[in-house]
């Protein structure tokens, strides 16, 4: 490797911050920094094919050749360091850290975000995989018997490639952005997901499920393709909060969703406040098929995501619901894009951001619908809501619509919560905190229902963890 | 100890304007009171400083409740120990449901750990809504959002007989109000009548005073409290005018 790894960990840019890390032992290293003979170490570790390792290799190129965003994104970026990156990290055996490790705060959080037992070993690292096995393969037995395909990223382009290389890259190509390059470089974990023609997937498929070492990878990549008439939910992620040494995450996720196709994609992250995530997600609808994106995120030092579809059928329709809660030092840059690419086809975005502190949330919108279509529909609104005098909020709504056959609609509010409206709520008897928490959770609210309920009771808690800090 | 909400020789500023001026009231559990008296007079003041208002600044005086020191509590604070509210102008919680907030302020009422008994609550809310005319649609619906005026006040008085405070102060309660409206909060209020509980019913009219019939009746005027008497009195206010206090204060 070119570098020292312990001078690099002593000046590794997280360490002053990095609210959690653990001295571990991995079986796989690739160490720091990223050249070609990072790539043949990830190549050979997962025994890929030639046109997997050209893959990777021809992104690292595009990697390289790429400009930071920054003359619209965040000058944050160009905090990242990237030959400080471990980009392969995996471990051949079970971790060795043990529960005693782990910090009390982290504990305490888990105990008060009500995540049970098990979880909470998992999510601390503790356990390298959610102790899941039998229901998993219940639900695995079942998956298998309707022909559907759920398995890593690895196993699905090793075993399935006549099913997963036709898509794989498709909806977003390398070259789509800096990080999308990135990612199509090192790319390790996320899932493979193949539904049948007409096969409707009863329950969520969750990443939990699946049994897989490197499931939170930091540049995971996932391909869900439901073929026609199918439908699928996919959930990923949790409430709690994930405690990474890594500071660099940067997935990509493409979905492909057939002729009459549903595809219901289902996020919740909340990263601890060090993390970048540079996050590609786009899917691809033909026709009369729906692609959902719902999302929520929560924490990272600064998150980059913006969930895409394209119509490309004839009355496809896309949908972006998400909710963004920014707190101290941290920046939600979130949003939606809605390529109208077909006549008749209709996209939703709904986006909610809570601001809280110095936290700054930003939401870009990109809706393109062009002239030689008909019959288009696109509905977004976007609600910023601050909390504190120091919370900030921005909004880039980019709607281009071209033709008059078309419908579209947009709209934008930034409100605060109003010190009178606490008072009320006081008065009744409730804290300042629970007040600020129940007002907060009031303005997600609608969007929190269209979380499975689960969630959506794990989201409430933590919206009142985060409101704690805010008062006083 | 002394079973009464008990206010002395208060003084309130607002960026350093004097606005109560020397204030001294006894309301004793088991009574109602009433305060009238023309617009600016400090009636408002002297609700939203009870309750613990962070923009008034009390420069001297008391208030207890039932010996309690009130002042130096917070405002949650100050309900929790039984003193209400029912504001004149009640504020929206888009996307908080009625039944949620009502709930949650029952909640906050248990020592930690306890839960509240969801069906035992929904049974005596339902049963208040019904004494209050109000439509089951209430309780799933934001606190107060898209309301007309009357149904904001029915909700205020919804809130306090589920709270069950024992000092309640009503400002400016039938401001609003048709005449149906403030017959059924009136008969709220009533029902809610009790030697456990005071009432301090702020008004700009008699007529409230017709429905919720007072035990005594005070003026106040540029700050404090002028003339105190019996129901009579807000009878001979509304004949005379606040032009009459003003006069006899001249004079």
């Amino acid at each position: 490797m070119p570098h020292d790894n312990a001078t690099l960990e002593a000046v590794s840019i997280d360490q002053a911050e990095g609210n959690f890390s653990f001295p571990e032992a991995y079986d796989y290293d690739a160490g720091y920094g990223l050249t070609e003979q990072v790539i043949d170490y990830i190549s050979d570790a997962k025994q890929e094919a030639d046109w997997v390792r050209d893959f990777r290799k021809r992104a690292l190129k595009v990697f390289l050749d790429k400009p930071m965003p920054t003359h619209w994104a965040s000058k944050d970026l160009e905090n990242i360091h990237f030959d400080n990156i471990r980009y392969y990290l995996a471990k051949g055996q079970r971790p060795t850290r043990s529960w005693d490790e782990v910090p009390d705060d982290v504990k305490q959080t888990f105990e008060r975000l009500g995540i049970p037992e098990k979880e909470r070993k998992y999510l601390a690292g503790v356990e390298a995989q959610f102790d899941s096995e039998a229901a998993y393969s219940n639900v695995k037995e079942e998956l298998e018997k309707q022909g559907v395909i759920f398995v890593n990223s690895t196993e699905g382009l090793r075993e399935h490639p006549e099913i997963f290389r036709k898509w794989f890259g498709k909806v977003i190509p390398t070259g789509d952005n800096k990080f999308s390059a990135l990612n199509s470089a090192v790319f390790s974990g996320g899932s493979f997901i193949y539904v049948p023609p007409g096969v409707k997937v009863a329950h969520p498929l969750q990443a939990y499920f699946r049994i897989n070492a490197e499931n939170f990878g930091q540049f995971e990549r996932t391909l869900i393709i439901v073929d026609e008439g199918a439908e699928v939910t996919y959930m990923e992620g949790c409430t709690a909060p994930k405690f990474e040494t890594a500071t660099l995450h940067s997935a990509v996720v493409e979905l492909v969703a057939m002729k009459d196709a549903k595809i219901q994609y289902i996020t919740v992250q909340n990263w601890s406040n060090n993390v970048f995530n540079l996050v590609t997600k786009r899917g691809l609808a033909h026709e009369n098929a729906e692609i959902r994106w719902i999302d929520c995120n929560i924490g990272s030092r600064l998150t980059m995501k913006y969930p895409g579809v394209i119509m490309k059928g004839r009355k496809a329709r896309g949908e972006v619901i998400s909710i963004a809660l920014a707190n101290d030092g941290q920046h939600q840059d979130t949003g939606a894009k809605m390529i109208h690419a077909a006549d008749e086809t209709t996209s939703n975005v709904v986006s909610k951001s809570i601001s809280v502190g110095t936290g700054r949330s930003t939401y870009r919108g990109q809706v393109h619908i062009p002239k030689h279509l008909k019959g288009c529909k696109n509905n977004t609104e976007c609600d910023a809501l601050l909390i504190n005098t120091s919370s900030r909020t921005d909004t880039y709504p980019a709607i281009t619509v071209r033709g008059n056959q078309h419908a579209t609609q947009h709209e934008a509010s930034v409100s605060q919560v109003s010190e009178d409206q606490i008072f009320y709520m006081q008065q009744r008897g409730l804290s300042e905190a629970e007040a600020m928490s129940l007002s907060v959770n009031g303005f997600v609210n609608d969007l929190v229902r269209e979380f499975p309920m689960e969630y959506s009771v794990e989201l409430k808690r933590l919206i009142d963890l985060e409101m704690e800090g805010s008062v006083g | 100890m002394n079973a009464s909400l008990s206010i002395n020789d208060l003084h309130v500023s607002v960026d350093g304007t004097e606005i109560i001026k020397g204030l001294t009231l006894e309301i004793p559990k088991g009574e109602v009171h009433a305060i009238m008296g023309p617009n600016g007079s400090g009636k408002s003041t002297l609700a939203k400083v009870l309750a613990g208002h962070e923009d008034y600044e009390v420069t001297g005086g008391s208030v207890t409740m039932d010996g309690q020191d009130v002042l130096g509590m917070e405002i949650d604070e100050r309900s929790r120990a039984g003193l209400f509210l029912a504001f004149q102008y009640p504020h929206e919680i888009p996307g908080v449901s009625n039944a949620n907030f009502l709930r949650a302020a029952l909640q906050a009422r248990l020592p930690k750990g306890e839960e509240i008994d969801a069906v035992a609550f929904y049974k005596e809310m339902y049963a208040r809504m019904d004494e209050l005319e109000m439509d089951r649609k209430f309780t799933g619906r934001s606190v107060n959002e898209g309301f007309s005026g009357g149904e904001k006040k029915r909700n205020e008085i919804l809130q306090m007989m589920m709270l069950e405070p024992s000092f309640a102060i009503l400002d400016e309660t039938d401001s609003g109000l048709d005449i149906d409206a403030l017959r059924i909060v009136a008969q709220g209020v009533n029902s809610m009548r009790s030697p456990a509980r005071g009432f301090l019913v702020i008004t700009h009219y008699q007529r409230l005073l017709d429905y919720i019939v007072p035990d005594h009746v005070h003026v106040m005027f540029d700050g404090r409290i002028v003339r105190s008497g019996d129901k009579s009195l807000a009878l001979e206010l509304e004949e005379k005018g606040y032009d009459w206090v003003k006069e006899e204060l001249a004079a």
